[in-house]
Protein backbone atom coordinates (compact mmCIF):
# COMPACT_ATOMS: atom_id res chain seq x y z
CA UNK A 1 0.00 0.00 0.00
CA UNK A 2 2.51 2.36 0.92
CA UNK A 3 4.94 1.55 -1.89
CA UNK A 4 1.61 2.34 -4.64
CA UNK A 5 1.00 4.98 -2.63
CA UNK A 6 4.79 6.45 -3.16
CA UNK A 7 3.94 5.48 -6.97
CA UNK A 8 1.25 7.41 -7.05
CA UNK A 9 2.84 10.46 -5.49
CA UNK A 10 5.66 10.65 -7.77
CA UNK A 11 3.77 10.10 -11.05
CA UNK A 12 1.69 12.84 -9.98
CA UNK A 13 4.26 15.17 -8.67
CA UNK A 14 6.82 14.58 -11.77
CA UNK A 15 4.43 15.57 -14.11
CA UNK A 16 3.30 12.33 -15.85
CA UNK A 17 -0.57 13.99 -15.89
CA UNK A 18 0.65 16.66 -18.11
CA UNK A 19 0.05 19.81 -17.05
CA UNK A 20 2.86 20.12 -14.44
CA UNK A 21 5.49 22.27 -14.73
CA UNK A 22 8.34 21.94 -12.27
CA UNK A 23 10.58 23.85 -14.58
CA UNK A 24 9.86 27.41 -12.96
CA UNK A 25 10.93 26.06 -9.58
CA UNK A 26 13.71 23.93 -10.51
CA UNK A 27 16.87 24.12 -9.27
CA UNK A 28 18.71 22.98 -12.42
CA UNK A 29 17.19 25.64 -15.18
CA UNK A 30 18.79 29.28 -14.47
CA UNK A 31 15.31 30.81 -14.50
CA UNK A 32 14.25 28.17 -11.61
CA UNK A 33 17.50 29.13 -9.40
CA UNK A 34 16.20 32.52 -9.91
CA UNK A 35 12.40 32.24 -8.90
CA UNK A 36 13.49 29.75 -5.95
CA UNK A 37 15.79 32.53 -4.65
CA UNK A 38 13.18 35.19 -4.88
CA UNK A 39 10.94 32.92 -3.20
CA UNK A 40 12.89 32.07 -0.20
CA UNK A 41 13.85 35.87 0.00
CA UNK A 42 10.82 35.98 1.99
CA UNK A 43 11.98 34.23 4.98
CA UNK A 44 13.88 36.37 6.57
CA UNK A 45 10.19 38.67 7.04
CA UNK A 46 8.36 35.96 7.96
CA UNK A 47 10.27 34.60 10.45
CA UNK A 48 11.40 38.46 12.19
CA UNK A 49 7.45 39.78 11.90
CA UNK A 50 6.21 36.08 13.48
CA UNK A 51 9.18 36.20 16.36
CA UNK A 52 8.99 39.86 17.09
CA UNK A 53 4.77 39.40 16.80
CA UNK A 54 5.00 36.24 19.59
CA UNK A 55 7.56 38.06 22.06
CA UNK A 56 5.21 40.71 21.81
CA UNK A 57 2.18 38.47 22.46
CA UNK A 58 3.58 36.32 25.00
CA UNK A 59 4.44 39.63 26.90
CA UNK A 60 1.08 41.12 26.58
CA UNK A 61 -0.55 37.78 27.23
CA UNK A 62 0.81 37.45 30.89
CA UNK A 63 0.05 40.87 31.13
CA UNK A 64 -3.54 40.78 30.68
CA UNK A 65 -3.82 37.27 32.41
CA UNK A 66 -2.20 38.72 35.99
CA UNK A 67 -4.96 41.02 36.32
CA UNK A 68 -7.73 37.84 35.47
CA UNK A 69 -6.25 36.22 38.44
CA UNK A 70 -6.64 38.82 41.23
CA UNK A 71 -9.23 39.31 43.30
CA UNK A 72 -10.18 42.91 42.36
CA UNK A 73 -13.86 42.36 40.63
CA UNK A 74 -12.32 45.19 37.88
CA UNK A 75 -8.97 43.79 37.21
CA UNK A 76 -10.65 40.18 36.69
CA UNK A 77 -13.43 42.28 34.50
CA UNK A 78 -10.70 44.00 32.19
CA UNK A 79 -9.01 41.02 32.00
CA UNK A 80 -12.04 38.82 30.63
CA UNK A 81 -13.51 41.70 28.26
CA UNK A 82 -10.01 42.14 26.76
CA UNK A 83 -9.52 38.47 25.64
CA UNK A 84 -13.55 38.17 24.34
CA UNK A 85 -13.05 41.39 22.64
CA UNK A 86 -8.92 40.89 20.91
CA UNK A 87 -10.52 37.19 20.12
CA UNK A 88 -13.34 37.63 18.34
CA UNK A 89 -11.88 39.93 16.14
CA UNK A 90 -10.65 37.94 12.19
CA UNK A 91 -6.94 38.57 12.25
CA UNK A 92 -7.59 39.65 8.81
CA UNK A 93 -9.42 42.32 9.93
CA UNK A 94 -7.07 43.30 12.62
CA UNK A 95 -4.51 43.32 10.05
CA UNK A 96 -6.21 45.79 7.58
CA UNK A 97 -7.63 47.83 10.76
CA UNK A 98 -4.55 48.94 12.05
CA UNK A 99 -2.71 49.13 8.49
CA UNK A 100 -6.18 51.24 7.35
CA UNK A 101 -7.39 52.28 9.98
CA UNK A 102 -4.72 53.71 12.76
CA UNK A 103 -3.35 56.46 10.41
CA UNK A 104 -7.25 57.65 10.19
CA UNK A 105 -8.03 57.69 13.87
CA UNK A 106 -4.75 58.22 15.85
CA UNK A 107 -3.32 59.98 13.18
CA UNK A 108 -0.14 57.91 12.95
CA UNK A 109 0.97 55.84 10.00
CA UNK A 110 2.87 52.78 10.40
CA UNK A 111 5.08 50.60 8.29
CA UNK A 112 3.95 47.54 6.64
CA UNK A 113 6.28 45.50 9.18
CA UNK A 114 5.07 47.18 12.80
CA UNK A 115 1.31 46.84 11.18
CA UNK A 116 1.66 43.36 10.90
CA UNK A 117 3.71 42.54 14.28
CA UNK A 118 0.92 44.63 15.95
CA UNK A 119 -2.06 42.91 14.89
CA UNK A 120 -0.80 39.62 15.03
CA UNK A 121 0.83 39.92 18.29
CA UNK A 122 -3.22 41.80 19.54
CA UNK A 123 -4.85 38.82 18.12
CA UNK A 124 -2.51 36.11 19.99
CA UNK A 125 -2.27 37.87 23.22
CA UNK A 126 -6.00 37.10 23.97
CA UNK A 127 -5.05 33.45 23.61
CA UNK A 128 -1.98 33.75 25.31
CA UNK A 129 -3.50 35.25 28.51
CA UNK A 130 -6.12 32.19 28.71
CA UNK A 131 -3.21 29.75 28.12
CA UNK A 132 -0.85 31.53 31.04
CA UNK A 133 -4.45 31.69 33.10
CA UNK A 134 -5.07 28.41 32.75
CA UNK A 135 -1.20 27.63 33.35
CA UNK A 136 -1.28 29.69 36.78
CA UNK A 137 -4.41 28.13 38.20
CA UNK A 138 -2.81 24.59 37.81
CA UNK A 139 -0.36 25.25 40.03
CA UNK A 140 -1.32 24.61 43.30
CA UNK A 141 -2.42 26.71 45.54
CA UNK A 142 -0.46 25.26 48.70
CA UNK A 143 2.96 26.97 46.28
CA UNK A 144 1.43 30.16 46.88
CA UNK A 145 1.02 29.86 50.20
CA UNK A 146 4.04 28.22 50.95
CA UNK A 147 5.67 31.32 48.99
CA UNK A 148 3.88 33.42 51.52
CA UNK A 149 5.00 32.23 54.37
CA UNK A 150 8.36 33.14 53.51
CA UNK A 151 7.32 36.49 53.31
CA UNK A 152 8.07 36.64 49.65
CA UNK A 153 6.44 39.47 47.49
CA UNK A 154 3.91 39.22 45.03
CA UNK A 155 5.83 40.00 42.49
CA UNK A 156 8.44 37.23 43.56
CA UNK A 157 6.58 34.66 44.18
CA UNK A 158 5.13 34.51 40.54
CA UNK A 159 9.07 35.32 39.51
CA UNK A 160 10.47 32.70 41.30
CA UNK A 161 7.89 30.11 42.80
CA UNK A 162 4.30 30.11 39.74
CA UNK A 163 5.27 31.40 36.67
CA UNK A 164 8.31 28.98 36.62
CA UNK A 165 6.04 26.04 36.80
CA UNK A 166 3.08 27.42 34.70
CA UNK A 167 5.44 27.71 31.99
CA UNK A 168 6.55 24.50 31.88
CA UNK A 169 3.25 23.23 31.95
CA UNK A 170 1.92 25.70 28.79
CA UNK A 171 5.08 24.91 27.03
CA UNK A 172 3.31 22.50 24.34
CA UNK A 173 0.58 25.30 23.98
CA UNK A 174 2.77 28.19 23.92
CA UNK A 175 4.78 25.96 20.61
CA UNK A 176 1.10 25.81 19.52
CA UNK A 177 0.65 29.14 19.07
CA UNK A 178 4.15 29.54 17.83
CA UNK A 179 3.59 27.73 14.95
CA UNK A 180 -0.02 28.95 14.59
CA UNK A 181 1.79 32.99 14.27
CA UNK A 182 4.25 31.50 11.67
CA UNK A 183 0.93 30.25 9.40
CA UNK A 184 -0.81 33.36 10.39
CA UNK A 185 2.10 36.11 9.00
CA UNK A 186 0.89 35.19 5.71
CA UNK A 187 -1.75 37.23 6.11
CA UNK A 188 0.18 40.11 6.41
CA UNK A 189 0.73 39.71 2.84
CA UNK A 190 -2.27 41.86 1.98
CA UNK A 191 -0.64 44.80 3.44
CA UNK A 192 2.11 44.36 1.45
CA UNK A 193 4.57 42.75 3.19
CA UNK A 194 7.01 40.87 1.54
CA UNK A 195 7.55 37.72 3.05
CA UNK A 196 7.04 34.01 2.07
CA UNK A 197 3.58 34.35 1.04
CA UNK A 198 3.59 37.91 -0.75
CA UNK A 199 6.58 36.44 -2.97
CA UNK A 200 4.64 33.27 -3.58
CA UNK A 201 1.88 35.30 -4.67
CA UNK A 202 4.04 37.79 -6.67
CA UNK A 203 5.41 34.79 -8.31
CA UNK A 204 2.15 33.08 -9.86
CA UNK A 205 1.28 36.35 -11.14
CA UNK A 206 4.15 36.09 -14.03
CA UNK A 207 4.83 32.62 -14.09
CA UNK A 208 1.01 30.98 -14.25
CA UNK A 209 2.23 27.95 -12.39
CA UNK A 210 0.03 28.09 -8.86
CA UNK A 211 0.44 24.53 -7.89
CA UNK A 212 4.07 24.57 -8.29
CA UNK A 213 4.69 27.44 -6.61
CA UNK A 214 2.11 27.21 -3.57
CA UNK A 215 3.66 23.39 -3.14
CA UNK A 216 7.06 25.38 -2.66
CA UNK A 217 5.44 27.71 0.05
CA UNK A 218 3.88 24.47 1.74
CA UNK A 219 7.40 23.04 2.21
CA UNK A 220 8.74 26.41 3.40
CA UNK A 221 5.85 26.93 5.76
CA UNK A 222 6.42 22.84 6.67
CA UNK A 223 10.34 23.37 6.99
CA UNK A 224 10.41 26.27 9.47
CA UNK A 225 7.65 25.01 11.46
CA UNK A 226 9.31 21.38 12.04
CA UNK A 227 12.65 23.64 13.27
CA UNK A 228 10.12 25.43 15.79
CA UNK A 229 8.74 22.07 16.98
CA UNK A 230 12.46 20.88 17.70
CA UNK A 231 13.27 23.74 19.57
CA UNK A 232 9.88 23.66 21.95
CA UNK A 233 10.70 19.95 22.25
CA UNK A 234 14.39 20.75 23.50
CA UNK A 235 13.04 23.30 26.12
CA UNK A 236 10.49 20.90 27.49
CA UNK A 237 13.23 18.24 27.92
CA UNK A 238 15.55 20.74 29.17
CA UNK A 239 13.12 22.15 31.89
CA UNK A 240 11.37 18.94 32.42
CA UNK A 241 14.80 17.95 33.47
CA UNK A 242 15.21 19.73 35.98
CA UNK A 243 12.29 18.67 37.62
CA UNK A 244 12.92 15.01 38.65
CA UNK B 1 6.13 38.56 82.89
CA UNK B 2 7.05 39.75 79.63
CA UNK B 3 3.99 40.42 77.05
CA UNK B 4 3.11 37.45 74.86
CA UNK B 5 4.69 36.65 71.83
CA UNK B 6 1.30 36.19 70.21
CA UNK B 7 -1.64 37.24 71.05
CA UNK B 8 -5.55 36.50 69.91
CA UNK B 9 -8.31 38.31 71.37
CA UNK B 10 -11.58 37.63 70.02
CA UNK B 11 -10.68 36.14 67.17
CA UNK B 12 -13.49 34.83 64.30
CA UNK B 13 -13.48 33.63 60.64
CA UNK B 14 -16.12 32.58 58.71
CA UNK B 15 -16.24 30.79 55.31
CA UNK B 16 -19.90 31.58 53.91
CA UNK B 17 -22.37 30.36 56.38
CA UNK B 18 -19.54 27.87 58.59
CA UNK B 19 -18.11 29.90 61.62
CA UNK B 20 -14.67 28.19 61.76
CA UNK B 21 -13.55 29.98 64.30
CA UNK B 22 -15.83 31.48 67.19
CA UNK B 23 -14.13 34.50 69.14
CA UNK B 24 -11.13 32.79 70.24
CA UNK B 25 -8.65 34.20 73.27
CA UNK B 26 -5.36 32.56 73.17
CA UNK B 27 -1.55 34.08 74.67
CA UNK B 28 1.63 32.28 73.69
CA UNK B 29 4.64 33.45 75.26
CA UNK B 30 8.27 33.83 73.68
CA UNK B 31 9.58 29.82 74.24
CA UNK B 32 6.31 28.56 74.92
CA UNK B 33 5.14 25.39 73.09
CA UNK B 34 1.62 25.09 72.36
CA UNK B 35 -0.12 21.57 70.81
CA UNK B 36 -3.52 22.09 69.40
CA UNK B 37 -5.46 18.67 69.02
CA UNK B 38 -9.32 18.78 68.17
CA UNK B 39 -11.55 16.82 65.74
CA UNK B 40 -11.33 17.68 62.24
CA UNK B 41 -13.13 20.79 61.30
CA UNK B 42 -12.61 22.19 64.70
CA UNK B 43 -10.69 24.93 63.92
CA UNK B 44 -7.18 24.43 64.40
CA UNK B 45 -5.45 24.70 61.05
CA UNK B 46 -7.72 27.87 60.84
CA UNK B 47 -6.03 28.95 63.89
CA UNK B 48 -2.97 28.64 63.18
CA UNK B 49 -3.70 29.45 58.74
CA UNK B 50 -4.77 33.17 60.65
CA UNK B 51 -1.68 33.54 62.52
CA UNK B 52 0.00 34.46 59.32
CA UNK B 53 -2.23 35.27 57.57
CA UNK B 54 -3.19 32.53 54.77
CA UNK B 55 -6.31 32.96 56.25
CA UNK B 56 -7.85 36.72 56.82
CA UNK B 57 -10.12 36.67 59.98
CA UNK B 58 -12.97 38.42 60.13
CA UNK B 59 -13.41 39.91 63.63
CA UNK B 60 -11.26 40.65 66.61
CA UNK B 61 -7.29 41.24 67.20
CA UNK B 62 -4.37 39.14 66.27
CA UNK B 63 -1.15 40.68 67.36
CA UNK B 64 2.02 38.90 66.79
CA UNK B 65 5.80 39.98 68.36
CA UNK B 66 3.80 43.67 69.22
CA UNK B 67 2.75 43.94 65.73
CA UNK B 68 -1.00 43.91 64.81
CA UNK B 69 -2.17 41.78 62.08
CA UNK B 70 -3.77 43.67 58.83
CA UNK B 71 -3.36 43.37 55.14
CA UNK B 72 -0.58 46.15 55.75
CA UNK B 73 1.62 44.54 57.98
CA UNK B 74 0.84 40.55 56.48
CA UNK B 75 4.26 40.79 54.76
CA UNK B 76 6.18 42.09 58.59
CA UNK B 77 4.44 39.41 61.15
CA UNK B 78 4.91 36.76 58.26
CA UNK B 79 8.33 37.32 58.28
CA UNK B 80 8.40 36.61 61.88
CA UNK B 81 6.44 33.48 61.42
CA UNK B 82 7.67 30.33 59.76
CA UNK B 83 5.08 27.85 58.88
CA UNK B 84 5.39 23.96 58.17
CA UNK B 85 2.56 22.70 55.98
CA UNK B 86 0.73 19.06 55.90
CA UNK B 87 1.41 18.76 52.22
CA UNK B 88 5.28 20.08 52.57
CA UNK B 89 4.57 22.44 49.56
CA UNK B 90 8.25 22.32 48.59
CA UNK B 91 8.89 24.43 45.54
CA UNK B 92 9.51 21.15 42.71
CA UNK B 93 11.32 23.00 40.21
CA UNK B 94 14.33 24.19 42.64
CA UNK B 95 16.57 22.03 44.15
CA UNK B 96 16.87 21.82 47.96
CA UNK B 97 19.22 24.17 48.64
CA UNK B 98 17.63 26.85 46.14
CA UNK B 99 14.33 26.38 47.93
CA UNK B 100 16.03 27.46 51.44
CA UNK B 101 17.75 30.19 49.96
CA UNK B 102 14.69 31.75 48.15
CA UNK B 103 13.62 33.62 51.18
CA UNK B 104 16.71 34.74 52.65
CA UNK B 105 17.94 36.29 49.76
CA UNK B 106 14.95 37.98 48.44
CA UNK B 107 13.14 38.25 51.34
CA UNK B 108 15.87 39.57 53.89
CA UNK B 109 18.60 40.76 50.66
CA UNK B 110 21.46 38.20 51.67
CA UNK B 111 23.77 37.70 49.73
CA UNK B 112 24.21 34.11 47.68
CA UNK B 113 27.45 32.69 49.62
CA UNK B 114 25.71 34.33 53.31
CA UNK B 115 21.93 32.27 52.17
CA UNK B 116 24.00 29.05 51.14
CA UNK B 117 25.78 29.36 54.20
CA UNK B 118 22.77 29.72 56.87
CA UNK B 119 20.50 26.88 54.28
CA UNK B 120 23.75 24.12 55.02
CA UNK B 121 23.33 24.70 59.10
CA UNK B 122 19.41 24.52 59.35
CA UNK B 123 19.94 21.37 56.50
CA UNK B 124 22.64 20.04 59.57
CA UNK B 125 19.87 21.24 62.13
CA UNK B 126 17.67 19.03 60.41
CA UNK B 127 20.09 15.88 59.26
CA UNK B 128 20.11 16.12 55.72
CA UNK B 129 22.99 18.66 54.47
CA UNK B 130 23.95 15.62 51.83
CA UNK B 131 20.54 16.13 49.74
CA UNK B 132 21.20 19.80 49.40
CA UNK B 133 21.80 19.62 45.49
CA UNK B 134 18.51 17.32 45.10
CA UNK B 135 15.16 18.43 43.76
CA UNK B 136 12.01 17.45 46.43
CA UNK B 137 10.90 14.81 43.85
CA UNK B 138 13.64 12.98 44.68
CA UNK B 139 13.77 13.01 48.51
CA UNK B 140 11.04 10.89 50.68
CA UNK B 141 8.03 11.92 52.58
CA UNK B 142 9.96 12.49 55.80
CA UNK B 143 13.21 14.23 54.20
CA UNK B 144 10.80 16.61 52.52
CA UNK B 145 9.07 17.56 55.57
CA UNK B 146 12.37 18.28 57.22
CA UNK B 147 13.69 20.14 54.41
CA UNK B 148 10.26 22.12 54.60
CA UNK B 149 11.39 22.55 58.37
CA UNK B 150 14.46 24.06 57.15
CA UNK B 151 12.86 26.23 54.61
CA UNK B 152 11.21 27.81 57.28
CA UNK B 153 14.32 28.20 59.93
CA UNK B 154 16.33 29.91 57.43
CA UNK B 155 13.88 32.98 57.90
CA UNK B 156 14.78 32.69 61.50
CA UNK B 157 11.29 33.68 62.50
CA UNK B 158 10.53 34.03 66.59
CA UNK B 159 7.63 31.22 66.51
CA UNK B 160 6.90 28.60 63.94
CA UNK B 161 3.68 27.29 63.39
CA UNK B 162 2.99 23.45 62.23
CA UNK B 163 0.02 22.46 60.11
CA UNK B 164 -0.15 18.95 60.97
CA UNK B 165 3.17 18.12 59.91
CA UNK B 166 3.06 14.39 59.59
CA UNK B 167 -0.45 13.68 58.71
CA UNK B 168 0.68 13.17 55.47
CA UNK B 169 3.73 10.73 55.92
CA UNK B 170 4.20 7.10 56.04
CA UNK B 171 4.62 5.67 59.87
CA UNK B 172 7.89 5.21 59.22
CA UNK B 173 8.52 8.39 58.70
CA UNK B 174 6.77 10.44 61.36
CA UNK B 175 10.01 9.81 63.73
CA UNK B 176 12.50 11.65 61.67
CA UNK B 177 10.27 14.84 61.94
CA UNK B 178 9.28 14.49 65.30
CA UNK B 179 12.84 14.12 65.96
CA UNK B 180 13.83 17.14 64.02
CA UNK B 181 10.93 19.11 66.08
CA UNK B 182 11.80 17.62 69.54
CA UNK B 183 15.17 19.18 69.00
CA UNK B 184 13.98 22.37 67.70
CA UNK B 185 11.41 22.70 70.74
CA UNK B 186 14.35 22.18 73.25
CA UNK B 187 16.62 25.08 71.55
CA UNK B 188 13.69 27.07 72.95
CA UNK B 189 11.93 27.94 69.61
CA UNK B 190 8.25 29.30 70.33
CA UNK B 191 5.63 26.48 68.98
CA UNK B 192 2.42 26.50 67.67
CA UNK B 193 1.80 22.66 66.94
CA UNK B 194 -1.36 21.23 65.67
CA UNK B 195 -0.91 17.62 65.52
CA UNK B 196 -2.59 14.13 66.78
CA UNK B 197 1.26 12.80 67.49
CA UNK B 198 0.19 12.80 72.00
CA UNK B 199 3.72 11.25 72.35
CA UNK B 200 4.97 14.50 71.13
CA UNK B 201 2.65 16.58 72.78
CA UNK B 202 3.46 14.84 76.30
CA UNK B 203 7.38 14.80 75.29
CA UNK B 204 7.55 18.57 74.47
CA UNK B 205 4.22 20.61 75.31
CA UNK B 206 4.09 23.42 78.11
CA UNK B 207 0.18 23.56 77.04
CA UNK B 208 -2.35 21.36 75.25
CA UNK B 209 -5.26 23.34 73.78
CA UNK B 210 -8.28 21.52 72.48
CA UNK B 211 -10.56 22.78 69.73
CA UNK B 212 -13.93 21.88 69.04
CA UNK B 213 -16.48 23.95 67.00
CA UNK B 214 -14.41 26.66 66.23
CA UNK B 215 -13.69 27.51 69.93
CA UNK B 216 -11.08 26.58 72.41
CA UNK B 217 -12.75 23.59 74.62
CA UNK B 218 -10.05 23.74 77.23
CA UNK B 219 -6.63 24.31 77.98
CA UNK B 220 -4.18 22.93 80.26
CA UNK B 221 -0.75 21.14 80.96
CA UNK B 222 -0.09 18.07 79.47
CA UNK B 223 0.34 16.04 82.60
CA UNK B 224 -3.21 17.34 83.44
CA UNK B 225 -4.41 17.40 79.97
CA UNK B 226 -4.27 13.41 79.60
CA UNK B 227 -4.98 12.28 83.06
CA UNK B 228 -7.74 14.48 83.97
CA UNK B 229 -9.48 15.93 80.75
CA UNK B 230 -12.11 18.53 82.70
CA UNK B 231 -14.67 18.49 79.32
CA UNK B 232 -16.85 15.18 77.94
CA UNK B 233 -16.03 16.10 74.62
CA UNK B 234 -12.06 16.40 75.56
CA UNK B 235 -12.64 12.81 77.22
CA UNK B 236 -14.37 11.29 74.08
CA UNK B 237 -11.83 12.78 71.80
CA UNK B 238 -8.23 11.68 73.67
CA UNK B 239 -10.57 7.90 74.34
CA UNK B 240 -10.77 8.05 70.22
CA UNK B 241 -7.08 8.01 69.64
CA UNK B 242 -5.54 7.06 72.59
CA UNK B 243 -7.82 3.98 72.67
CA UNK B 244 -6.31 1.95 70.37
Amino acid sequence: MRFLGAVALVTLLSGCAGNWGWHVVSPATEKGVSNLQFLIGGLWATVSISLTAIAISVALGLMVALPGLSGNRWLRGFSRTYVEVVRAAPVLVLILWVYYGLPVVGGVAIGVFWAGVLALALSDSAFQAEIFRAGIQSVPRGQIEAARAISLTYADTMRFVILPQAIRRILPALGNQFVYMLKMSSLVSVIGMQELTRRANELVVTEYRPLEIYTVLVLEYLALILLVSQGVRWMERRLGAAER
Amino acid sequence: MSDPLITLRGVTKRFGDFTALDSVDMDVAEGERVVVCGPSGSGKSTLIRCINRLERHDAGEIVVDGVTLDDRSADTVRGEVGMVFQQFNLFPHLSVLDNLTLGPMRVRKLSRADARARAMRYLEKVRIPEQADKYPGQLSGGQQQRVAIARALCMEPRVMLFDEPTSALDPEMIAEVLDVMIDLARSGMTMICVTHEMGFARKVADRMVFMDGGAIVETAPPADFFSQPKTARCKRFLDQILGH
